[in-house]
């Protein structure tokens, strides 16, 4: 054990790793990139039906029932199925991760509308406010700590199934990982596995230390 | 797309399907066996709750590849490096959900049981524990039905059970094993999902009537 961690530590040490086109910045920046369009395009596609079943109320059964079938998808089979059934690029890649990551936003996006406070909402429409004047002011703000806690679960989702980009034969911190596993090189497996988990996890954080500043400060006492 | 090779690789699927659900089954009885004391141990010490639930949904945030690939020197490429990396997995929702679920039970419930001379170990688990089935066995659906669809990820170190298909069919460049892969886990999931439902009501006879 002492042994493989000394050879874990002596791959993360040799400078060859860290530079050129499959060095570990560019490995991270590789991933971070399909993971950050992915997650984003699915919340611009996710956040808006999330929001306007919350305030219309109506497709409330499809929101709630959503995050349960994106949670059932093996994600892997997904994509390696977009891939092979779409011209072996990196585009069936990105939808397929797109795919995987909308339930959850929509789900929470809702789960955080439909717990905004009926009264509240009543009495935004009786100081007379518009439909869209309550939506933004009112819900969108009490909703936001869900709405974000959506974002984080489905970023997580994202970051870890990019890493099957590198069995397709793309890049991202998947590549030390398969290859290790190839070359029956465990320390670079683990190299890669330890990366991938700091990334993760570092992405996660980053994210959670958004959601304080961007509550709203009525709200924040309240929030864990 | 050659459809037949279904039918003919029916007893394979079957082998496969059987060994997917043991792989789940296991993770999912061992997160309970450990989420259920960690659990009541957060709930009771409400120190260790934020310790507890913070160790677990961090674990939560490593990626599967990784998790399994990190177990390899102690498990090896073995079925046993996904179950132990599922089990760690469901434990986030499954030690919530415990924590949740107890604290959902009013005080005062607990106080007349132990007036009426109940100590504190019946009152937990005749009183407490049954008034917090329903929101443990909601974190349990969560559970097995991610637990279900992360088995394949152990296709990385050739233990994906159904994920294997995956492999197959890449390798083949062959759409059908995949697609079958995925049908396959979507309708565990729904069945299991379905049976814990079913499980819950007999569980909970109170909830049945009223409400």
């Amino acid at each position: 054990m002492g042994e493989l961690f000394a050879e874990i530590l002596r791959w993360f040490t040799t400078g060859e790793h860290w530079s050129g086109p499959d060095g570990v910045p560019a490995q991270v920046g590789t991933h971070l990139v399909y993971s950050v369009v992915a997650t984003v395009i699915a919340a611009l596609i996710a956040l808006p039906i999330g929001l306007l079943i919350g305030h219309t109320g109506r497709g409330a059964f499809l929101a709630i029932n959503l995050s349960g079938f994106g949670r059932a998808l093996p994600s892997f089979g997904v994509v390696i199925l977009a891939f092979q059934l779409s011209g072996l690029s990196l585009v069936p890649i990105y939808l397929a991760l797109v795919l995987l990551a909308v339930p959850v936003m929509v789900t929470n996006t809702y789960a955080g509308m439909a717990a905004v406070d009926h009264d509240v909402r009543d009495a935004a429409r009786g100081v007379g406010l518009t439909g869209w004047q309550v939506l933004w002011q009112v819900e969108v703000p009490l909703a936001f700590p869900l709405i974000l806690a959506g974002v984080r679960i489905a970023t997580i989702q994202v970051v870890a199934t990019a890493t099957i980009a590198a069995y397709l034969g793309f890049g991202g911190l998947g590549r030390y990982v398969f290859d290790g596993l190839a070359q029956r090189d465990l320390a670079q497996a683990l190299a890669g596995a330890v990366l991938l988990a700091v990334v993760a996890i570092a992405l996660d954080q980053a994210l959670r230390a958004l959601q304080k500043p961007l509550t709203p400060r009525g709200l924040r006492r309240s929030n864990r | 797309m050659k459809w037949s090779w279904i039918p003919d690789h029916a007893g394979d699927l079957v082998t496969i399907t059987l060994l997917h659900l043991r792989m789940t089954g296991t993770a999912v009885f061992f997160g309970l066996l450990v989420a259920l004391p960690l659990g009541l141990l957060a709930y009771r010490v409400p120190r260790l709750k934020s310790v507890v639930l913070g160790v677990s949904s961090l674990l939560f945030t490593i990626p599967s590849v990784a998790l399994f690939t990190l177990l390899l020197p102690l498990t090896g490429l073995t079925p046993t490096t996904v179950v132990v990396g599922l089990t760690v997995y469901t434990l986030v929702v499954l030690v919530r959900n415990t924590v949740e679920g107890l604290e959902s039970v009013p005080p005062k419930v607990a106080e007349a049981a132990r007036a009426m001379g109940y100590d504190r170990v019946r009152t937990l688990v005749t009183v407490e524990l049954p008034l917090a089935l329903p929101v443990i066995m909601a974190g349990l659906r969560i559970a097995t039905v991610m637990t279900i669809s992360l088995v394949s990820v152990g296709l990385v170190i050739g233990q994906g059970a159904l994920g294997q298909l995956f492999v197959d069919g890449f390798q083949r460049d062959f759409g059908v094993p995949i697609i079958a892969g995925i049908v396959i886990t979507l309708l565990l999931a729904l069945v299991a999902d379905a049976l814990l439902v079913g499980v819950q009501r007999v569980l909970t006879p109170w909830h049945r009537t009223g409400r």
